[in-house]
């Protein structure tokens, strides 16, 4: 196990930037995920920390040491990639073994370990296959376990499970949970789906554009998302943005009012904004209600039907559209005029510069 | 839009296959043609021309011509000549190109397109053009043997292998298949510990099967077929390849029989290496044109 520190890592390409100086510092046995949309910098900061990636500023610690220009083998990781990378022509047994063979290590060892792994992924009757007998998660499995045989300090995903099909995906994500619990070593997980996201961390870190957006738990970013871009990418359905006008500001709230919301008061301490301003408001669908006293009223567009929970989509007066998730019974259809309430102490406030006031 | 009934399709079929039998035919008949006047007299094998005949094992049928050529030339010295030359240069050829291709492929360094781009236009170079100067080379460089140091390559074996160990296509051939190969495994290997020769042992090599067979075919069949770099540096029989020694039986008295035993026998070095990386040829051919 080993704690990691990112200290104003920096990652070029060819004279452009790609990673602009990121910190973050990872507890030792904590399950962390990097999270953003495709091309965020994600998985190369993931690569810079395997040490398949070179680092072009900045400080890079695992454990004690510091490791930017360790090779990848001695930084005491081990890595799980998307496409596996499963070596197709050993069985699941030489694969598993496959660091311990290179190492050199006394046959004895080698079988106890490789036994120790399978038994933990529950895969000793796998041993003989070769990969193209398994199926997807099998394979998933295999390389997971070829991480633990490695008994790494840090475990890193890269993006694990976005080639499973949805009913796996969530049957490995519990399964990693429980290995997280189980073997208690520090894990870095990349991945563009913030269910995954929300499920599997201790620690969520938001990027965007090869910058940290917001470091946090998983409900630390769901109800104080620290810029609209956090907002809008953690939650599903996507957080409601709407544009509104300061009214007043007072030690403790921020009133704001426009045409479709109307007047709503925020309890806020210490707020930024000041009167005039243009700000952004952000309810969360699920914080929306079929009536109550604040009124936002506008026409039903488009209905979908979940089962549990029904996601309607309402055009406004001024024409801005949000998603409202109701009672999976709730009698509503298209065309219908809805009025609904949001819990305006659970609602965000964005300035101008999309930072939360 | 026409269905497609049970019956057309077994005609097209059909049409498919009298199709691929015709090519087959255009292939093997001159081989047929080869192995059926080696057994027939002279007089027999030129009047047999002038119908089917030639085709068919019938008449005054021997092995008379291979005895003959056997006593004009020493065949097994020819086969073993070539198939060692070859064999080896194939064997140093894979190493070598491998090797190569490894670095080119997977490991990080300046100037590697540069280095490549310089190696792939050499495919255009026939090697007519650079035969003179490797011969001037050849005729100059050291060797060291059970005689000591000695100066000179020309009758030996290693100048007719060592000018053929690096080319450009077998080259390339690796680079494309190497290419392919998917990065993570590379990686993953990286991240186990593995230093780049137990990668390209452990990893690359052991998926290299299809594209191995592919360099070593064509590689045989160039090397076997040698006649001009042999003719030009080898003066001394006891090194002479086989095509080389075709000579042989254009002197004087030309035997056809014999010229067609002869050649019947140094075709099957070359049948059974293709019979047995037949499989893995066609899976690599097949390879190419499907991406899995």
């Amino acid at each position: 196990m080993a704690r990691v520190s990112l200290s104003g890592i920096k990652k070029n390409y060819g004279g452009v930037e790609i990673i602009k100086g990121v910190d973050i510092d990872i507890a030792d046995g904590e399950f962390t995920v990097f999270v953003g949309p495709s091309g965020c910098g994600k998985s190369t900061l993931l690569r810079m920390i395997a040490g398949l990636e070179d680092i072009s500023d900045g400080t890079l610690t695992i454990g004690e040491r510091v490791v930017n220009d360790l090779p990848p083998k001695d930084r005491s990781i081990a890595m799980v990639f998307q496409s596996y990378a499963i070596f197709p022509h050993m069985t699941v047994r030489e694969n598993l073994a496959f660091g311990l063979t290179i190492a050199n290590a006394p046959k004895a060892e080698k079988d106890a370990k490789v036994a120790e792994a399978a038994r933990i992924l529950q895969m000793e009757h796998l041993l003989e296959r070769r990969p193209s007998q398994l199926s997807g998660g099998q394979r998933q499995r295999v390389a997971i376990g070829r991480a633990i045989v490695r008994k790494p300090g840090v475990f890193l995903f890269d993006e694990p499970l976005s080639n499973l099909d949805a009913a796996l995906r969530v049957d490995m994500r519990m399964e990693l949970s429980k290995l997280h619990a189980d073997l208690g070593a520090t894990m870095i997980y990349v991945t563009h789906d913030q269910v995954e996201a929300m499920t599997l961390a201790d620690k969520i870190v938001v990027l965007n554009a090869g910058i940290v957006q917001q470091v946090g738990s998983p409900l630390e970013l769901y109800h104080r998302p620290a810029n609209i871009f956090v907002a809008g990418f953690i939650g599903s359905p996507k957080m409601n943005f709407l544009k509104v006008r300061v009214e007043a500001v007072d030690a403790t709230s921020v009133t704001v009012g426009s045409a479709d919301i109307g007047k709503l008061v925020l309890p806020r301490a210490n707020a930024t904004a000041k009167v005039g301003d243009e700000v952004t408001i952000g309810m969360r669908p699920h914080h929306l209600t079929v009536g109550g006293a604040q009124d936002i009223t506008g026409r039903v567009v488009l209905v979908e039907r979940l089962g549990n929970e029904t996601l309607a989509a309402v055009v406004l007066g001024s024409g801005q559209q949000i998603i409202a998730a109701l009672p999976g019974d709730i009698d509503v259809a298209p065309g219908q005029e809805l009025h609904l309430a949001t819990q305006a102490d659970r609602a965000s406030l964005f300035l101008a510069n999309g930072l939360a006031a | 839009m026409a269905a497609i009934t049970s019956d057309n399709h077994g005609l097209r079929l059909a049409a498919r296959y009298a199709v691929l039998v015709l090519i087959a035919v255009i292939f093997i008949f001159p081989l047929i043609f080869m192995l059926m006047s080696s057994l027939k007299p002279d007089q027999q094998l030129l009047t047999d021309t002038e119908s089917l005949r030639a085709f068919l094992p019938v008449g005054d049928i021997s092995l008379d011509n291979y005895f003959a050529a056997f006593r004009r030339a020493p065949v097994g010295l020819f086969v073993f000549n070539s198939v060692l030359v070859t064999g080896l240069t194939v064997l140093l050829s894979l190493v070598v190109c491998s090797l190569a291709a490894f670095a080119f492929v997977f490991v990080d360094w300046r100037g590697r397109e540069l280095v490549l781009t310089l190696i792939l236009a050499t495919l255009i170079v026939p090697f007519e053009t650079i035969a003179i100067p490797l011969l001037l080379i050849s005729a100059n460089l050291p060797w060291i043997g059970l005689e000591g140091v000695t100066r000179g390559w020309l009758n030996s074996y290693q100048v007719q292998i060592v000018p053929f160990v690096a080319d450009g296509l077998t080259i390339f051939l690796f680079v494309q298949y190497f290419k392919d190969l998917p990065g993570e495994l590379i990686e993953a290997a990286r991240v186990e510990g593995a230093s780049w020769w137990q990668i390209y042992r452990r990893v690359v090599m052991p998926l290299a099967g299809p594209v191995l067979a592919t360099a070593a075919i064509l590689k045989f069949l160039a090397m076997y077929n040698q006649y001009l770099w042999p003719l030009m540096v080898v003066q001394q029989e006891r090194y002479r390849p086989v095509m080389v020694g075709l000579q042989y039986f254009f002197q004087l008295n030309r035997a056809w029989g014999e010229i067609m035993a002869y050649l019947s026998l140094i075709t099957v070095p070359v049948l059974a290496f293709y019979l047995f990386l037949q499989r893995a040829f066609i899976a690599s051919i097949a390879s190419t044109g499907v991406k899995g």
